[in-house]
């Protein structure tokens, strides 16, 4: 896949100007009215997509992103101002027109015939009531392509042009029954069943496992191979370095660089996409910080005598509504030991977050125990285990789910000061102070709302949360995961300074591979519910042993 | 002509972006429902009259400029009695609904909360207090107690407990399942202290806005028991008994029926309306 990837990069930078053209965007400004008056979000960018070209546009969330590519379709949201200097589409017939000023129904000719858009949620996408099958012709119908009597069949090609085995039997399906994977490619059908040669995809891959991540990229580069231009929209710069010919940097509304993939990923020449890109977690990060350039402290190597939280030969069981039994876990040992990261690394479903909310008692492992410090954990009752909660402490993706919601940022980050210590009035609040301090929140957020901040600074609050209690050990589900990738970077900076300052122990659970590697001392890899490989984190992934571990690493797609 | 579109567009953008908190369709009820608030405060502010002050000389009297509502057929004002009466009626409606709201949370939250059977037994009670009409449920804890104000606020009040027991469970039921309760969990709060810090506080939120639907249809309900005369007994002047006291002269002098009954129809429609409103308001976030 790399020699083809490497082939495909050296014919774009010989003849870049050599494809017609099928989008040319100049100068487009796209605005929103707010009570301030308009809202400038996208502002003077300019682009061209050639036939079987791949321009990827990379930004963090609130770059305009994902607003350039729906108003490329006549999406943008009502009330939304467009101006362009220039924003010509060459159709079917080779003749350009321009996409300004469409009507509704003008666009509704334009949508999927002339251009294909793919969203990252196919769940929602795809209507729960009809059969794959009637979604993908769709198109087919409404631009009157195809006889009535050959849709089926025509569905049937465009479904095996997409990779989806036995097009027969899916075609038949409902949305529901099918696979993340498999209903992200039902999608992409559908908006190629129209064959129109541009194709708009908004993070396609976002909501999938890595390995399905991987399939679907490939089916990408196949559409690009046969002459569709793509527009790939993408927070996750790795994904755009595998797929695209071109890469669009944007930050706040313009695009601060474009160029070859491979110069925009080598020598990037802006400083905003040279920050994107060292704040990239991979092999190379270890050992250094992410948000500002230099190297981090070497952390004493761990003392391996007596793990702080191990867990013995764990199973969890859920009986499903049909009364089948799943196994979350099976067999899972796991040991942690003071001051150590363990990661767990695995795709959804592989039981990691259930084995962290084991580790946090509050699901009792249906087999085997979990020790704290060598005392007995799970099979404590929770009366018994309250007075030690203080200790083991836990940060999730989603600080916003784990904040009553009536609580403001100081009264959240007290709370354990509350219930663990008999600190005075004026004593808590200058604690919480301390905390805020520690995670490098200014202190004026302490009277705000979770809801007022950002994913970052919820983060952070969650973090000092966790730290008031003086924990040994910390449960990270997740905790970067919903982040931008310069936020997780300043996160993961964070965790890491304040392990090394106060010696926690971490459980680090992540379906990130570059995340994991960057944070674990060792590593544990979960499938099905079951660890089928734990070692040094440079020796799972210098040298899995395991198949399935390999067949990860493969998938991630790399810088 | 489209310059002039163009202004009716921003008008109504403008309203809608502006400030949601000041569209007429809040203001109107809820200045109506403060004007109720004040009648029942300070009925001497709206009318120099008695409520039960007999005037010989107007007996049947009807509408006009000394008696704005007329009068009935012992010629006291039926404005006067109206206004008199906004006390007693919102007074039954506000309280009735205390009772509601309270018996609702305990008995919601138990049966979310106790232990399977206990909870299983407190489910098929609601069910069964839901499916009887609150008006007979109303009825028959008259027929043990009695007419009177306090009882017809009792009997409107215990019966609407089922339906605030059924909302509340379901709250309760979903606060119970989030990320902040497990979390509090984590953090080693004891369960007293999550039920009492977490769970109820944030079950009951959705409550306080339906409450406010709920006094309209208790001032209706108490109206109703007072027009079937098991509610407040005349001579006071409680919507309903006022009602009651019109029937026998419809034909004759109908406004002494049908003036304070459009009253009670109006302060109803102001009061839902404006617990909708709010009910659309706070769903959206709340924020002015």
């Amino acid at each position: 896949m790399n020699v083809q990837l490497v082939g495909r990069h050296d014919v774009v930078s010989a003849a870049p100007a050599a494809r017609p053209a099928i989008l040319e965007v100049e100068d487009l400004h796209i605005a929103f009215p707010s009570r301030l008056g308009p809202r400038e979000v996208v502002r003077g960018i300019s682009f061209t997509i050639g036939a079987g070209e791949i321009l990827a546009i990379v930004g963090e969330s609130g770059s305009g992103k994902s607003v350039t590519a729906r108003a490329l379709v006549g999406l943008a949201g009502s009330g939304a101002e467009l101006r362009a200097r220039s924003l010509r589409l060459s159709g079917h017939d080779g003749e350009a027109r321009s996409l300004t000023e469409l009507s509704e129904r003008q666009w509704s000719k334009i949508r999927g015939r002339e251009i294909g858009f793919v969203l990252q949620d196919a769940l929602v996408s795809l209507d729960p009531l009809r059969r794959i099958g009637r979604e993908v012709g769709e198109p087919l119908l409404t631009h009157g392509l195809v006889p009535r009597a050959e849709i089926g069949k025509e569905v049937e090609t465009l479904l095996a042009r997409v990779g989806i085995p036995d097009p027969v039997v899916r075609a038949a399906q409902y949305p529901h029954e099918l696979s993340g994977g498999l209903r992200q490619r039902a999608l992409i059908a559908s908006a190629l069943a129209a064959r129109p040669r541009l194709l708009i995809a908004d993070e396609p891959t976002t909501a999938l496992d890595v390995t399905v991540q991987q399939q679907i990229l490939s089916v990408f580069q196949a559409l690009a191979k046969a002459g569709h231009g793509i527009l790939l929209i993408t927070h996750d710069l790795a994904v755009a370095a595998q797929l695209a010919d071109r890469i669009a940097v944007m930050q706040n509304g313009e695009l601060v660089e474009t160029g070859p993939a491979r110069e925009v990923l080598r020598k990037p020449r802006h400083a905003y996409t040279q920050r994107l890109l060292s704040a990239v977690p991979s092999a190379a990060t270890r050992g250094r910080w992410l948000s500002t350039s230099g190297a981090r402290p070497v952390k004493a190597e761990p003392e391996r005598s007596q793990p702080i939280l191990a867990l013995r030969d764990i199973a969890v069981r859920f009986t499903r509504p049909d009364r089948s039994v799943t196994h979350a876990a099976n067999g899972v040992s796991l040991h942690v030991y003071p001051g150590e990261t363990l990661g767990i690394v695995g795709e959804s479903g592989s039981g990691k977050t259930t084995i962290g909310k084991v580790a946090l008692a509050l699901r009792p492992p249906d087999a085997g125990e979990v020790l704290f410090r060598g005392q007995a954990w799970s099979q404590l009752s929770e009366r018994q285990r309250r007075p030690l909660r203080r200790h083991v402490q836990t940060i999730v993706q989603d600080p916003l789910n784990s904040f009553d919601p009536r609580y403001a940022v100081e009264r959240i980050i007290e709370q354990p000061l509350l219930l663990h210590t008999d600190l005075g009035k004026a004593a808590r609040s200058a604690r919480v102070r301390e905390l805020i301090q520690l995670v490098n929140l200014p202190s004026d957020v302490l009277d705000r709302r979770p809801t007022a901040l950002s994913g970052g600074q919820r983060q952070r609050v969650s973090i000092a949360q966790a730290l008031a209690s003086e924990p040994d050990l910390l449960i990270c589900d997740e905790p970067v995961s919903a982040l931008d990738v310069t936020t997780q970077a300043q996160v993961l900076d964070l965790l890491i300074a304040l392990q090394n300052r106060l010696g926690l122990a971490m459980l680090f659970i992540s379906h990130d591979l570059g995340v994991i590697r960057h944070m674990s001392d060792r590593i544990a890899v979960m499938k099905d519910g079951v660890i089928v490989e734990t070692g040094a984190a440079e020796e799972v992934f210098d040298a899995p042993k395991h198949d399935y571990t390999r067949r990860l690493l493969e998938a991630v797609p790399r810088l | 002509m489209s310059q002039a579109l163009d202004v009716i567009a921003r008008v109504r953008n403008g309203n809608r972006a502006g400030n949601p908190w000041r569209a007429p369709g809040l203001i109107i009820p809820l200045a109506f429902v403060l004007l109720l608030l004040a009648a029942a405060a300070m009925p001497q502010w709206f009318t120099a009259l008695a409520p039960d002050a007999v005037d010989t000389d107007a007996i049947l009297l009807p509408p006009g400029p000394g008696h704005w509502f007329g009068a009935d057929q012992l010629g006291r004002d039926v404005f006067t009695r109206v206004i008199y009466g906004t006390s007693q009626s919102l007074g039954i409606g506000i309280g009735a609904t205390l009772i509601g709201c309270a018996g609702g949370v305990l008995l919601g939250t138990a049966a979310g909360l106790a232990p399977p059977v206990l909870q299983r037994l407190l489910v098929r009670l609601i069910d069964i207090l839901l499916a009887f009409p609150e008006i007979l449920l109303a009825l028959l804890i008259i027929a043990v107690l009695g007419r009177g104000p306090t009882n017809t606020l009792l009997a409107v009040g215990l019966s609407s407990i089922a339906g605030y027991a059924r909302l509340v469970r379901s709250q309760v039921l979903r606060v119970w399942q989030s990320g902040y309760v497990e979390h509090a969990v984590s953090l080693g709060e004891s369960t007293p202290a999550i039920i009492a810090r977490h769970v109820v506080p944030n079950a009951v939120r959705p409550l306080v806005v339906l409450a406010t639907i709920g006094v309209g249809n208790a001032v209706l309900s108490a109206s109703a028991l007072s027009f079937i005369g098991l509610g407040v007994v005349p001579p006071a002047a409680e919507w309903g008994a006022l009602l009651a006291d019109g029937r026998n002269f419809l034909d004759t002098a109908p406004w002494i029926s049908f003036l304070p009954a459009t009253v009670v129809a109006i302060s109803v429609i102001a009061i839902t309306i404006l617990g909708r409103r709010l009910q659309l308001l706070l769903s959206q976030g709340g924020e002015p």
